[in-house]
């Protein structure tokens, strides 16, 4: 039965190509679009580190009081000074701590012919590894010793590694860096978690992996600038790194691992205590403002899915919707067209369920040309994501099974949600009345 | 020719579902398109505003310097770099910089006071560090006042940018600041130091890209800037020489020394390659929003189509009955394209509120401004004419029909 209903509704899809046509291909639209930007939307928001965001915190401090909150939506800077994060480190409370900031270094080959090649990463406490879950190809991370002498050790990416070493196993191996000589302790496995969640402020959430890591303390004694963004006072009027650190201007990120809530009430009463004490040596001259969010909540206070990707997945519902109303009302004028055809089938004795069989099946016919369609044109328009996004966010949405299996899932319940009151209305026509009129 | 206003609505309410469907279908594209058209709109002029420089000639390199250097090597090693370009045949003029018009997110933002001890300052602008040789390079106009002589310009990094030199300040920030009169030679303070206007140029863009309401208070600050870490050159080239100065700029950099990077894909690029990924957001969305409305719309006037040329066909009898009872063609034209206006017409009116009420959940989550009414009008005329023209084929097609062969022919 359902093949002849099938062949059936083949025959009514051949009799009337155009209108079946748009049809079609206005659903493939609709579903080409939402299926696309609900796959961007939901690889630009995913958890970086589902494992563990609920035991990483950020800890936030208003050192520049109410007047710079203004600019801030009421909110501490994102950063914090060096001697907060100094002050934060020597408290033990959190099983691990991770003082952040962005460096632009260069390495200068031996070979002459040969340009400087640039070196981005970050300086950071050893704590960051192992909180963040880096992956090594060759060694590890340096030593709580290494970390707390500023020690030369370094650990490289992999493409540096290439770069440099050929790929070959290069610890303990010298690099020269900008005048100074480190010696490499690790070699990072390819990782580059997107967003880029331990260094939002900075970046803007999506860029190429990074290819050095010092330990923070050592930077800090290089006096290696940071190559992010800096939080000032307005008109801040230092000179040079010494005031920098002197100054309230905040400059790294800095993240805590606590692993229970038992801690978290801890460390929350811990930053309260300490913005306070500031203000009774009279560095503060304003009740402690303090902020501790979890990775989730981090990501969604730093607005990390850029709007123009929301917008478009409203869009997107929005045009699948008006595809699947414009399909009900194409498929009932389709079906109502063929009333005498349902009179006559019914009076020779077919029941209503019958007729609902044969008019779903032919819904379903197109919703599945729809969704094929639909699955082609999601292809294109995941490829051509660029024209219209950042080549680092169209860059992280693939074309894979599940994106293909939700295209064709969609067409269907939706071609079937919008067959629903067409088929119905088809099931009541009354034979006599149809025979009758014709 | 008059229109039979109650037969028709009458009719209409034979069709319950299929008028219901078509306004339905109506509204809602109404609400999305009448948006979309607006966030176009308010992107276009946001992407389009000019930088007020001479972009076409203009080219930027980001220089970084390898090795650890102290002040005084940055310094020597900037200044035999400018040197250098000024002579480079096809260069006309170059200087350095921390960052250019429209650069990308960040900036640093100046507060300026007329009064050294207001609370809150006058205006909010966007400082560059510059030297005699910025407003050559930018091709900028000066409107009043001079340019900064050579000896007024001093040593500095974005860690040690404070001076109390003279400052030149554009037009739109001279407006703010002295609404009233000439700022010329006024005192201002930044930071609580004193400035003097010493000259007003023609309105240049700030270098941060999201800067709205300040975009065009620039505030040039006589610095000589050389970082550790390098920094932007920005070179203009002789009319004409932009692309063969951008070829060669690597080049004869790493001549002077090789001792830099300057990264082989982005390290020198045109201004307009560099404010075009600046505003790459607001281009994709523009491009995105049209090519939906552009669906939307054709598929609302197929589903148009699609329903009126079921209906001409329903009605072929009740048609040929209207024409043998002496009905004119074009009262049947007139009949099917009015039954079509009033379809469309409460479909706007459900899209108007709808339209409303999407602007106020898009206000609400992301920070979107009020939808003016213009737009909700402009939607509505659109679709209003798009579904005449959808019904004009099958409605022409209705006229058409015989009386003869209508009431004939059953099916």
């Amino acid at each position: 039965m359902f093949t002849y209903y099938f062949d059936l509704g083949m025959r009514s899809l051949s009799r009337n190509v155009v209108i079946a046509g748009l049809m079609i291909l206005l659903f493939a639209i609709g579903v080409a679009g939402s299926v696309t930007t609900y796959a961007l939307l939901s690889a630009v928001s995913a958890n970086p580190l589902p494992s563990k965001s609920d035991r990483l915190f950020i800890p936030q401090i208003d050192n520049r009081g109410p007047n710079s909150r203004v600019t801030n939506d009421g909110e501490p800077d994102p950063k914090l000074t060096l001697r907060d994060a100094n002050a934060l480190r020597a408290n033990q409370e959190a099983t691990g701590q991770a003082a952040i900031y962005p460096i632009y270094l260069s390495a200068v080959p031996s070979d002459p012919s040969i340009q400087p090649v640039a070196a981005k990463g970050y300086a950071v406490t050893a704590d960051f590894f192992r909180m963040f879950l880096v992956p090594f190809q060759y060694g590890s991370v340096w030593s709580k010793q290494d970390d707390d002498d500023g020690s030369n050790a370094i650990v490289i990416g992999r493409d540096l590694n290439q770069k440099l070493f050929r790929g070959e196993n290069s610890i303990g191996r010298e690099l020269p860096l900008e005048g100074h000589v480190y010696r490499i302790a690790g070699v990072m496995a390819e990782w580059n978690p997107l967003p880029r969640f331990y260094a939002v402020a900075d970046v803007q959430g999506f860029e190429r992996s990074p290819q050095v890591f010092l330990p923070f303390q050592r930077a800090i004694n290089l006096k290696i600038a940071t190559a992010g963004s800096t939080f000032c006072a307005l008109n801040y009027q230092g000179k040079g790194w010494d005031d920098l650190v002197r100054s309230e201007c905040s400059w790294i990120s800095f993240w805590v691992e606590l692993p229970d809530l038992n801690a978290v009430t801890r460390y929350r009463s811990f930053l309260s205590a300490y913005a306070e004490e500031q203000r009774a040596n009279g560095r503060f001259n304003w009740p402690g403002y303090t902020r501790l969010r979890d990775l989730d909540e981090w990501l969604k206070y730093m607005r990390v899915v850029p709007t123009e990707v929301r917008i478009s997945f409203i869009v997107a519902l929005g045009l699948l919707l008006v595809c699947t109303v414009n399909t009900v009302g194409l498929l009932l004028a389709r079906f109502m067209r063929r009333g005498a055809d349902i009179g006559v089938r019914r009076a020779l004795g077919a029941s209503r369920s019958a007729i609902y069989a044969q008019y779903l099946v032919e819904a379903g016919v197109i919703g599945l040309a729809g969704g094929l369609l639909g699955v082609l044109l999601t292809v294109c328009s995941i490829r051509s994501l660029d024209l219209v996004f950042e080549a680092k966010i169209a860059r992280i949405v693939h074309f894979d099974a599940s994106t293909m299996g939700l295209a064709i899932m969609l067409a269907v319940v939706v071609a079937l949600i919008a067959a629903a009151y067409p088929v119905w209305r088809a099931s009541r026509i009354q034979p006599a009345w149809q025979l009758k009129a014709g | 020719m008059n229109i039979p206003v109650r037969p028709i609505l009458s009719a209409l309410t034979r069709h319950k579902a299929g008028v219901f469907l078509i306004a339905l279908q109506v509204a809602l594209t109404l609400a999305i398109v009448a948006n979309a058209i607006f966030v176009i709109g308010q992107r276009v002029i946001y992407m389009s505003r000019p930088s007020g420089i001479d972009e076409s000639n203009i080219v930027v390199v980001d220089n970084r310097w390898v090795g650890a250097l102290t002040q005084e090597q940055a310094r020597a090693k900037t200044a035999a770099d400018l040197a250098m370009l000024r002579q480079l045949p096809g260069v006309a003029d170059a200087y350095a910089d921390y960052s250019f018009p429209a650069a990308g997110p960040w900036a640093m933002v100046w507060g300026i006071s007329l009064d050294a001890n207001q609370k809150s300052p006058t205006s909010f602008s966007e400082p560059y560090f510059t030297d005699e040789h910025a407003l050559a390079t930018y091709g900028i106009r000066l409107i009043a006042g001079r340019n900064f002589l050579a000896d007024e310009v001093t040593p500095g990094s974005q860690l040690e940018q404070s001076t109390s030199g003279p400052i030149i300040i554009t037009q739109d920030l001279a407006r703010k600041l002295y609404p009233a009169e000439s700022s010329l030679g006024k005192v201002v303070y930044v930071g609580g130091v004193a400035r003097t206007i010493i000259g007003v140029i023609s309105d240049m863009e700030v270098p941060a890209v999201g800067t709205r309401s300040f975009a065009y208070r620039s505030v040039l600050s006589p610095i000589r800037l050389s970082d550790a870490g390098g920094d932007q050159y920005i070179v203009r080239a002789s009319p004409g020489q932009a692309e063969h100065v951008r070829k060669s700029l690597a080049a004869a950099l790493y001549s002077v020394s090789r001792m830099r990077v300057i990264d082989a894909v982005d390290g020198v690029q045109s201004f307009h390659t560099l404010r075009g990924k600046a505003y790459s957001r607001d281009r994709g969305l523009v491009i995105l929003l049209s090519v939906a409305s552009i669906i939307l719309l054709l598929a609302t006037a197929g589903g148009i189509i699609g329903i009126t040329v079921f209906w001409v066909d329903e009605r072929r009898r009740q048609i040929g009955l209207r024409r043998a009872l002496g009905a004119k063609r074009s009262d049947i034209l007139a009949h099917i394209l009015a039954e079509n206006f009033f379809i469309i017409l409460m479909g706007v009116c459900i899209g108007s509120l709808l339209a409303f009420t999407v602007n106020l959940a898009l206000m609400h989550y992301l920070e979107m401004t009020r939808l003016p009414t213009a737009y909700i009008a402009l939607g509505s005329a659109l679709l209003l004419m798009l579904g005449q023209c959808a019904a004009l084929t099958p409605a022409r097609r209705a006229a058409r029909m015989s009386p003869m062969e209508a009431t004939r022919a059953a099916i």
